[in-house]
């Protein structure tokens, strides 16, 4: 129905490759997958999955939120941490800057308390669009602040990963984020907390080789790229074509890595009946 | 000069002029004794300037020798009874990782390590020190027996990284990486880990949550190689000197950040100049690290290694909300 309404504009007969400039910014949307363009309004109402074939568009921390969480309300955490610049690296503190205006966010997670379903959670949430959800010394502090709240007020935690990997700039510093988040959650997951991960498009590098792969139980959106290292370097290295769904959920649910893979639209009824699992129920713990 | 290294070469070009004269007054029954002596106190006043102060692109180099001492090496001299283990009981032996059971001046210890290829044919064999999953999960079951058993864990760290391929990710090398950060950070038994060449990103730090973490003085350390990091950065690899000042990789840059206990020392030129002396000299630190840690509990070990890494980053907090008014999050953004 979306193609007949855009057949009386031009955009529907312009070749795929050159429709860039001419869609107007922020008012329309064309879908990478399969080309189809649409409102973007329109796209939003679909929860950003491409009406025509499903794709699944990635979303920023606040609109996963507003997806997930229970009328969008979250008490968040550590609102104001921000980055600094420990090795003074060359452009970081100037691109820190340009990343904060562009993404609206001071750095690559939001946490907080919500809850789901009616189910109090922690969560934190990742966003790609600040420094591609790199890991840097923010992001591993703010979440594992996160588990430790989580295993303070005895809650369920739930991560939702994007992330290019770690965060050059901080070096070394972004590097050991990788085992304090996972060093916070070894504590947590052996004192009895329940910890999903939702892993969505993409989550690389450092934040795949730490807490995204830790979940009691590892959940992904379709297509989401889940890998350790990029095609790009493996190709570079090993010289073969790899196959179309390489590191793709779907690909790594076929390998053994994650538990389900999980539309969109069913996100938050799943992560709910997942949760209803871990609760224990007054009247039916004396069934028989 | 086999194995020498482009700042290296000033230096051997003098010995070689030292060697020529001695052999040319041998020859012809010519006493260059005055002049001799006299070029080998500028070839020691040389070599202490080039080595005293090297920079982090030079020890990145040394810290790539091809003779660079490899974890077997070392633990041939610092160990007795070794006892080389194999396999993850999985899927396969990934020879980029060693590991068994040895003796540290009679005590039982578990010691693991990533080993480079002594050659081209072993390199192959050893995928060049990168391990695919099955070589992490080998180190973590070798690490879980240590910690049954009440043994102390060693683990020498030289790797540029997990290995990069399809079979590694189908087979799982993130979690397989994530798995060894979380167990490591709950054994019970004293863990201390030395790198002693290149600790290149998660596959390094995957044998790397001790609770003392040492290097060697040449050793490098990063969450990606500096070749890595110039493609990426400047789009050009051949930039790695320069991201290796950039990315502060050196054992001295990681002291300063609390990331690592200790710089032991390499004989001057590198670890590969004398490979028993180097070998003593690490044996006694971790031997040092080993016996404070020994004293204490199961509990107090696993809390000690948990702090150490807990408090590892830094950022601020923007006091003034005025700072931040203009990044509220949207009330709506389906509306
Ligand atoms: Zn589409």
């Amino acid at each position: 129905m979306f193609k007949d309404l855009f057949h009386k504009k031009k955009y529907a007969t312009i070749p795929s490759k050159n429709t860039k400039r001419d869609i107007p910014e922020g008012l329309m949307n064309k879908c990478p997958k399969c080309g189809t363009i649409q409102f973007s309004k329109e796209l939003e109402k679909n929860l950003k999955v491409c009406p025509s074939c499903g794709h699944h568009f990635r979303m920023s921390a606040w609109e996963r939120i507003q997806l997930i969480v229970d009328d969008g309300q979250l008490e968040e955490f550590d609102a104001r941490m921000v980055s600094e610049d420990p090795l003074e690296f060359p452009g970081y503190a100037a691109k820190l800057e340009q990343q904060k205006k562009n993404s609206g966010l001071l750095d690559g997670v939001i946490t907080g308390q919500g809850a789901i379903g009616g189910f109090p959670v922690i969560l934190a949430v990742m966003s790609f669009d600040f420094f591609s959800g790199s890991m840097g010394s923010v992001v591993g502090e703010k979440i594992t602040r996160a588990i430790e709240t989580a295993m303070d007020r005895d809650l369920p935690l739930l991560i939702f990963s994007t992330s290019g990997g770690a965060r050059m700039q901080e070096s070394i510093l972004s590097l050991m984020q990788m085992a304090k988040t996972s060093a916070a959650l070894a504590k947590f997951q052996s004192a009895g907390g329940l910890y999903i991960s939702v892993l969505t498009d993409p989550t690389m590098g450092g934040v795949s080789a730490s807490f995204a792969m830790l979940g009691d139980y590892n959940l992904a959106e379709p297509a989401a790229l889940v890998g350790f290292a990029g095609r790009i370097v493996i190709e570079q290295t090993i010289r073969q074509k790899l196959p179309d769904n390489f590191q793709t959920a779907e690909f790594n649910m076929q390998h053994g890595q994650i538990d389900k893979v999980v539309h969109r639209k069913e996100l938050k009824q799943m992560l709910t009946k997942l949760l209803d699992m871990h609760t224990v129920r007054e009247d039916a713990v004396h069934g028989g | 000069m086999a194995g020498e290294l482009q700042f290296e070469k000033p230096l051997n070009e003098l010995r070689q002029k030292i060697d020529e004269l001695k052999r040319f007054g041998q020859e012809r029954g010519i006493d260059f004794a005055d002049e001799i002596a006299r070029l080998e106190l500028r070839y020691k006043s040389m070599e202490d300037e080039l080595y005293d102060e090297l920079s982090p692109a030079q020890k990145m180099h040394l810290a790539r020798h091809q003779q660079r001492p490899t974890s077997l090496d070392l633990i041939q001299h610092i160990f007795t009874d070794f006892i080389e283990l194999h396999g993850d009981r999985l899927f396969a032996d990934d020879l980029a990782i060693v590991g068994g059971l040895a003796k540290l001046n009679g005590v039982p210890v578990t010691v693991i390590g990533h080993q480079r290829g002594k050659d081209t044919k072993d390199n192959i064999a050893r995928f060049f020190g990168s391990p695919h999953p099955e070589g992490f999960r080998k180190a973590l079951r070798l690490m879980q027996q240590a910690n049954k058993f009440n043994r102390p864990i060693i683990t020498l760290i030289d790797t540029k990284g997990a290995y990069p391929g399809n079979t590694a990710e189908e087979r799982g090398q993130s979690e397989a990486i994530a798995r060894n950060l979380r167990e490591m950070a709950i054994f019970g038994v004293p863990i201390v880990c030395v790198v002693i060449g290149e600790g290149g990103s998660g596959g390094a730090l995957a044998l790397g949550v001790g609770n003392r973490v040492l290097m060697l003085e040449n050793a490098i350390y990063s969450v990606i190689s500096p070749n890595g990091a110039a493609s990426i950065l400047w789009k050009d690899a051949s930039k790695a000197d320069q991201a290796a000042e950039a990315m502060k990789i050196t054992a001295k840059d990681l002291l300063e950040f609390g990331i690592i206990e200790e710089i032991v020392p390499e004989p001057q030129g590198g670890a590969h100049r004398d490979v028993v002396a180097q070998a003593e000299s690490l044996k006694d630190a971790i031997w040092r690290h080993i016996q404070e840690l020994t004293v204490m509990t199961p509990e107090q070990l696993t809390l000690d290694r948990y702090e150490k890494f807990r408090k590892i980053g830094t950022f601020s907090t923007l006091e003034d909300p005025a700072e931040t008014a203009d990044l509220q999050a949207p009330q709506s953004v389906n509306g």
